[in-house]
């Protein structure tokens, strides 16, 4: 797992340094996003939908875990 | 249209109505005619229609109005998940309960049906389509239910008046008349008859909805006649809209990858059509819209007072960012869509670009 921490950014950074870093993990394996935008909590999950990656939730506050499908 | 009746009524609608001088009896005729035509325009009678100062003053009259005249029967409000943000800053001042919609933007009659039976709930509260990305709501079922629960529901069809019917079944309406292409300054509240509406302002003796002081006599004069004339056409002007919403909707995701168009295709507004680009700062979007001739709006964060993203788009869980709602109207030509359609890859390819996308 890799940890993205775009605390401080608005959306769509935190979306764009998803997508940027997405390829560094294995198929299977999850990025972490630590993201405080208000945003992010509904474009995280809807870039996974989009991109066709799954979405495993946000396991605390600010932090969204996505696991690499493709 | 519009303009001649407002400098018509500019002349002769001038003095207060309440008076009993021939300048304010000329006013109040001036205001009861038009009281008249709105209420041929709305299929409503006279005496239930009353003129505000917007549509978000009518929208939150409608609200508080109606929960406080049915205090007796319960204390909450029921309303969808999507409703302007004028009918939720009402609602956040006593009980209320969200119910929600689907990825398109339609509400979900059953948690509907289930939320406006339950007990103690005094409204219920549907936008007749959203104002952000189209989708026309079930106003026909939801009002069967609240019909059902004995739950009088207001409809705030600022979006649809001047465009499309709104199916009955309602017992207050509100309408805006800058949303039609009327003057600003402009709100109607529809109270049907047997509906109990207290007011939630200062009253006086004569116990009518509406707000206590002097309306805008020619802007209301204006309001109406330019009513009456998009209503005359609305069907034909209807069918040309939808037509280029159709085309932006099918050429946009053509153009420009990585974009979600959002709302129903089918049961839509005419004129309206969203979309989010990925990877996209919406303001910087709208920015480079509008330096090409294009005024559009944004349901992005960045772009909004409060910097959260819209309600709306989150209550669908779509796409936030990157967000354009491009509103047709009377005077939007093919070729002006044309345009659009031309300049849109390019201004989101160079912003992706300076992303580093």
């Amino acid at each position: 797992m890799i940890e993205l921490d775009c605390r401080g950014q608005k959306c769509p950074l935190p979306v764009i340094r998803l997508a940027q870093n997405i390829g560094r993990v294995e198929v299977g394996d999850v990025v972490r996003v630590l993201a405080d935008d208000p945003a992010a909590a509904n474009d995280i999950p809807a870039w996974c939908r989009m991109k066709k990656q799954e979405y495993l939730g946000s396991p605390e506050s600010d932090a969204f875990e996505v696991r690499r499908l493709n | 249209m519009a303009r001649e009746a407002w400098l018509a009524a500019l002349a002769d609608g001038w003095a207060d109505p309440a008076r009993l001088y021939s300048a304010g009896r000329r006013a109040q005729q001036l205001s009861d005619a038009a009281r008249a035509a709105f209420a041929e325009s709305l299929d409503v009678r006279p005496d239930e229609v009353s003129f505000w100062p917007s549509g978000t003053t009518a929208a939150q009259a409608a609200v508080l109005g109606a929960l406080a005249g049915r205090a007796r029967s319960g204390d909450t409000l029921v309303h969808s998940a999507i409703e302007h943000s004028a009918v939720l800053h009402a609602a956040r001042r006593g009980k209320a309960v969200e119910v929600g919609v689907d990825r398109l933007g339609r509400l979900d009659l059953s948690a509907w049906d289930t939320a406006v039976s339950a007990p103690g709930v005094a409204l219920a509260s549907l936008i007749s389509a959203s104002h952000e990305v189209g989708t026309v709501q079930p106003v026909a079922a939801a009002a069967g239910y609240c019909g059902e629960a004995g739950v009088p529901l207001f409809v705030d069809a600022a979006q649809s008046v001047g465009r499309a019917a709104v199916p009955a079944g309602w017992s207050l309406l509100s309408a805006s008349a800058h949303k039609w292409g009327g003057p600003p300054g402009v709100g109607v509240l529809v109270v049907r008859k047997g509906v109990r509406w207290i007011s939630p302002y200062p009253q006086d003796d004569l116990y009518r909805p509406g707000l206590p002081g002097s309306v805008d006599l020619p802007a209301v004069v204006a309001a109406a006649a330019s009513l009456r004339a998009v209503q005359a056409d609305s069907q034909a002007e209807a069918v040309r809209l939808s037509a280029l919403v159709d085309r932006i909707r099918a050429r946009v995701p053509e153009l420009v990858p990585d974009v979600e168009v959002v709302g129903d295709p089918e049961q839509r507004l005419p004129h309206l059509v969203t979309f989010s680009c990925l990877y996209v700062d919406g303001e910087a979007l709208l920015h480079a819209l509008d330096r090409t001739g294009f005024a559009v709006s944004s349901g992005s964060s960045c772009t909004a007072s409060t910097l959260k993203p819209s309600h709306v788009l989150e209550a669908m869980g779509v796409l936030s960012h990157g967000n354009v709602r491009v509103s047709l109207h009377r005077g939007t030509t093919e070729a002006d869509v044309e345009r659009f359609l031309a300049v849109l890859p390019g201004l989101v390819e160079r912003i992706r670009r300076e992303a580093g996308m």
